[in-house]
């Protein structure tokens, strides 16, 4: 087995005295989606902060790329690959998809932003962010404010920032949420090829989406991973099915 | 060109073609006030880094206004006194140069900012206002209770201070100066807007979450900001001090802060020339309305009322329209 790219390790984190997270391990191998779903206030959001960063966890640890990052902060987790995309869109509605596109790229670059060239004149930072815009398709709306795009157009504006990271993994929260069928079955299409380039730990409510994309998936219930395993292994689980899935599933 | 960039134009000469017009007319009143509305304009260059580019309301500009205004005052007080300020371990005398006045008070405030900011900027929204209102506050106290340099009373300085090369004593050649350096000032802070430094200082005030995400720190970008804005006003404040040839501690005091923000406010917040449109706007109101009447303050309430209900923008906002975000 190749060695994982991300992996967490019995970390715990309570808030008084709710345990939004309960002794959680799951890893992520190169090459795949690895899903975590759950039911509402199933401590996934927690979870992610964790993750990436912003929160410490109260027990165990957090492992990217072989190196030890749970007390790192989430701008150094960031300029190691790890590169996430918000539930609700983080981006500067009041600048163009170009600039914002660009702001990720800026980072990757290396240096720390510099004070007097041009950042959209840069063209080795343009071309960075261009071929990020192209890759989602939105290369036609680079000039455009990213408070005038559609919802749908956001959610991909989202993963072009990720994608200018020279990410080594991928965490998406919720990416679908909010789109409609067809813009779902689009980023799903997008995800699919993504693994590729990097595996993607992937949370995220539309089932179609999960079943369709998920190498494996884990189900987190209260904090508590109840389950790992194939897609298969988790239609087949009968805890799962009480707990999240329903009777229909 | 769009209309902007057409808009600033015609403030920036207009600014300088008011003067020489005083010049040919013999009315160096006038030189004065174009003076003071190059040296507020320069203050709210530095503010509007901090304020428009980086969303940072401080309420504590006054404090590096203050101290390049000290800077000046210090070091021409000792020169005119012929007392060296330090003798030991190393011998520092007082300065009547300009050059050696500016370059100390932009050092003495980028330090001061860089305290002040690593602290506020650990808080954020009311708390930063008030936070950075203390420090100015801390500083107006302690002026006023340093005898050394005139406490309450301030310090008089006889001559106004020497640029290599210019009689500063003349209205004009003095005007020659704070147009230029606020000038510079623009053109850096163009510059410093367009950056990549730029960029990511509008994004962080926009969406912090997004910029930590993409591993750059919103602290240390809003700090450099800060330091930055801070050195600004601090080099607006040193010729301010050499423009009444008198620092007292009321540059130091909460309503000069608010001063700068409110012409800033009815200027444009983040627009490049709202600062000297504000500016401009402020030094006519209170000379034209101040003869009228000693409550000329209630007007520019009335008119900052105005701005913020009807011209988000302000006066650039409203002349210039929305702000083009690309180029």
């Amino acid at each position: 087995m190749t060695e994982p790219v991300l992996s967490v390790h019995n970390i715990s984190k309570t808030f008084g005295a709710v345990k939004a997270c309960d002794d959680v391990s799951l890893d992520l191998r190169p090459g795949e989606i690895h899903a975590v779903i759950g039911p509402n206030g199933a401590g996934k959001s927690t979870l992610i902060k964790q993750i990436c960063g912003g929160l410490k966890p109260d027990a165990g640890r957090v492992e990217f790329l072989g190196r030890d990052v749970t007390s790192l902060r989430t701008s150094a987790r960031a300029q190691a690959g790890l590169a996430r995309t918000f539930q609700v869109s983080e981006l500067a509605m009041e600048d163009t998809v170009l600039q914002n596109v660009t702001l990720g790229a800026l980072a990757a670059g290396g240096k720390g932003p510099g004070l007097f060239r041009a950042a959209l004149k840069n063209t080795g930072l343009r071309d960075r962010a261009m071929s990020a815009l192209m890759r989602v398709g939105l290369e036609d709306h680079a000039a455009i404010r990213a408070s005038e795009l559609s919802h749908g157009q956001r959610r991909l504006l989202e993963v072009a920032v990720a994608l200018t990271l020279n990410p080594k993994a991928f965490v998406m929260d919720e990416p679908m949420a909010g789109m409609g069928a067809e813009g779902s079955k689009r980023m799903t299409g997008f995800l699919d090829q993504l693994r590729a380039q990097a595996p993607i730990l992937l949370v995220e409510h539309d089932m179609d989406a999960v079943f369709a994309l998920a190498d494996r998936l884990s189900v987190l219930v209260y904090g508590r991973v109840i389950a790992t395993g194939t897609v298969e292994d988790i239609r087949a689980n009968e805890e799962v099915r009480t707990a999240y899935l329903g009777e229909g599933a | 060109m769009n209309r902007e960039n057409l808009i600033n134009t015609i403030l920036l000469l207009a600014l300088a073609t008011v003067p020489l017009w005083a010049m040919a007319n013999d009315a160096p009143y006038t030189i004065t006030l174009a003076t003071k509305v190059a040296i507020f304009a320069l203050a709210g260059v530095g503010l509007n880094i901090a304020l428009g580019l980086g969303g940072l309301v401080s309420l504590g500009h006054a404090a590096f206004f203050g101290i390049g205004g000290y800077a000046m005052g210090i070091l021409a007080s000792h020169a005119q006194n012929f007392e060296p300020i330090m003798q030991w371990p190393l011998l520092i005398e007082g300065s009547k140069s300009m050059p050696v006045i500016w370059i100390t008070g932009v050092i003495a405030s980028g330090l001061a900012a860089l305290i002040i900011g690593a602290l506020s900027l650990r808080t954020s929204g009311v708390y930063f206002i008030m936070i950075t209102l203390a420090f100015g506050q801390m500083l107006f106290f302690f002026a006023i209770s340093w005898p050394a340099y005139g406490g309450e009373d301030g310090l008089s300085i006889y001559i106004r201070n020497g640029f290599p090369g210019l009689n500063t004593l003349l209205p004009i050649h003095f005007f020659g100066i704070c147009y230029t350096l606020l000038a510079l000032a623009l053109l850096f802070s163009a510059k410093l807007a367009k950056s990549p430094f730029g960029l990511a200082l509008n994004a962080a005030r926009q969406t912090p979450a997004r910029v930590e995400a993409v591993g750059l720190s919103p602290y240390r970008l809003r700090l450099t900001a800060f330091v930055i804005s801070g050195m600004i006003t601090g080099l607006a404040g040193a010729l301010f001090a050499d423009l009444n040839r008198f620092v007292s501690p009321s540059m130091f005091s909460w309503q000069t802060s608010g001063e700068i923000m409110v012409f800033l406010i009815l200027g444009g917040v983040g627009r490049l020339y709202g600062p000297v449109a504000g500016a401009a706007a402020f030094i006519m109101l209170e000379h034209f309305l101040g003869g009228l009447s000693d409550y000329w303050h209630i007007y520019l309430g009335v008119l900052l009322l105005l701005v913020v209900l009807f011209a988000r923008g302000g006066i650039i906002g409203f002349l210039a329209g929305r702000q083009v975000a690309h180029d």
